[in-house]
């Protein structure tokens, strides 16, 4: 939850505390006779709007959801979704392709300077690539079916008409539901895994100094990870678990949580998802188009070993200084 | 052209739930949907009134904005009504209704919701069914509306305080109440669904 909507709760939760204490005293008026004159007392829907954001009474329906009389916020949350978030999301999403363009335009793919020796050693085991291969597809999918509910009726629905968009948006609610625990068990995996490695060291400080060998076109040193790619991590992290609570509140609606709870799940969801998919684009940008020698790690899990020299340099070391403790004669991995 | 809206009258409304009983009756509304509901303010303590509510049939429904397959829209007498064959379940329009007036049937996993449904004024369902057809009456209710009548729940009010019909003849109607009787709570729902209260 983020700061502003977690100080929205407090406010609305304090308010809420307040009414308890204040009605009673509010609502009784007295007649000239010292008896409540009922009629006097009567709270009208502004006065009781003035006390909470919401209207609530009692029912004879067992669905507590059928006790708030009237929740202006509904209106509100549909400006959210329907302008802001419409705005926002195009932005976002429409400038970072923008920038990866023209990073691409002016910077090009980074090359491997020395040329590829042709000599290959291990990055990422099997387990590992499997882990990140399970949360990217299941990322990729949930990303185009989340996009679908906010932009497919501008986007899609004009080329395929309502009737199979309809069948469209039905079926990808389905794979977003179901994806969505793909997700949530990768995300965990990548956690576990790639924890200890991407935790930051004093060879990151150097690494930002040298703006990431993007400034003197001089590569940077760094661990197996360096600081750019441990920044994707923990926001990936970050995001994945706020993207995975609220997706589960709005997979299970009203367990625990009233309708304010249900609009907030959603907003977090939604601005969170947003900034996700900017931030995968980056990585996707990056770990293909933008970098020679950068997706076999994740593809084979083998990486050329000019690559590794220029761009991890601590971590080949290492990875070297370990083959000759087992007394490796080439330099290249096990399996 | 009529513009169609609903009036609660809470100084009247006695909580007899007459109204729940005829809209569930003549829509053959499926148990755990609640298209219409009475809602008791203070209950219990002196000013306690109690309201009818379902769908508002709202100005620029913000149900029909947030929709992502657009199966909710308006007529032209301002009733709002929604293709059951396009809406997909998704549960946003309840997030978005200030009133909770759209219901889901509970019909798969975890959470999942079936075709929503709400109060649709009496007017059936407005599409491609032939109106006042079985199948139109199987998806959507009744359609007195096309035979030119008002809503059961207005129609069965035993103190006539939910009224139904033209926005400016009821609003005339409850402002005349209010004037002869001396009191009146207000058009409770209005100003959300609307933007227009009445003033007296």
């Amino acid at each position: 939850m983020t700061f502003p909507v977690r100080i929205r709760l407090l406010v609305v939760a304090v308010a809420l505390l307040l009414i308890a204490a204040a009605v009673p005293t509010q609502a009784e008026k007295l007649g000239p006779d010292g008896a409540p004159n009922p009629t006097a007392s009567v709270v009208d829907e502004q006065t009781l709007l003035k006390q909470a954001p919401r209207i609530e009474g009692r029912i004879d329906i067992l669905d507590p959801k059928a006790s708030v009389l009237i929740e202006p916020a509904g209106r509100t949350w549909e400006y959210f979704h329907e302008v802001l978030l419409h705005r926002a999301s195009a932005i976002v999403i429409l400038g970072t392709i923008t920038i990866l363009g023209l990073a691409y335009l002016i910077m090009g793919q980074i090359r491997i300077a020395g040329g590829r020796s042709g000599k290959k050693i291990l990055r990422f085991k099997a387990f590992e690539r499997f882990a990140h291969w399970l949360t990217a597809v299941s990322f990729v999918a949930l990303a185009l079916t989340g996009l679908n509910i906010t932009f497919g009726k501008t986007l899609l629905l004009p080329l395929i008409g309502p009737d199979a968009f309809a069948r469209v948006s039905q079926a990808a609610k389905y794979v977003h539901d179901f994806t969505g625990f793909s997700f949530a068990v990768g995300l965990v995996l990548i956690i576990v895994i790639f924890f200890r490695d991407n935790l930051f060291e004093r060879v990151d400080l150097d690494w930002i100094k040298q703006g990431g060998g993007f400034i003197k076109n001089k590569h940077a040193p760094a661990g197996r990870f360096n600081f750019g790619e441990k920044l994707v991590y923990w926001l990936s992290v970050a995001a994945g678990v706020a993207v995975s609570v609220s997706g589960f509140l709005l997979l299970f609606p009203f367990y625990g949580v009233d309708i304010v709870g249900m609009q907030l799940a959603q907003v977090v969801h939604a601005v969170v998802a947003v900034l996700f998919v900017a931030l995968i684009l980056a990585h996707i940008y990056i770990g293909t188009i933008g970098m020679e020698g950068a997706f076999e790690a994740m593809g084979t899990g083998e990486v050329d070993l000019n690559w590794a020299k220029e761009h991890h340099d601590l971590w080949l070391a290492q990875q070297l200084a370990n083959e000759d403790r087992w007394e490796q004669p080439s330099a290249t991995a096990a399996e | 052209m009529a513009r169609m809206k609903f009036l609660c009258d809470a100084d009247r409304c006695i909580d007899c739930n007459a109204c729940v009983t005829a809209c569930k009756n003549e829509n053959e509304v499926p148990w755990g949907i609640n298209r219409r509901r009475v809602v008791t303010i203070n209950d219990g303590k002196p000013g306690e009134r109690s309201v009818s509510m379902a769908c508002m049939h709202c100005t620029d429904a913000p149900c029909a904005a947030v929709c992502p397959v657009t199966c909710i829209y308006p007529t032209e007498d301002g009733v709002v009504l929604h293709s059951k064959d396009l809406c997909i379940g998704c549960g946003y329009c309840f997030y978005a209704c200030p009133f909770g007036a759209p219901q889901y049937p509970q019909v798969g996993n975890f959470g999942s919701r079936g075709k929503m449904d709400k109060c649709t004024y009496c007017a059936g369902g407005g599409g491609p069914e032939a109106p006042g057809s079985a199948e139109e009456f199987a998806k959507y209710g009744s359609n007195r509306f096309g035979e030119g009548k008002l809503p059961m729940c207005a129609e069965m009010c035993s103190t006539k305080s939910l009224l139904a019909g033209d926005g400016e003849i009821i609003a005339q109607i409850y402002k005349e109440r209010v004037l002869k009787r001396g009191y009146g709570s207000g058009s409770w729902g209005w100003m959300t669904a609307y933007g227009e209260g009445i003033r007296v």
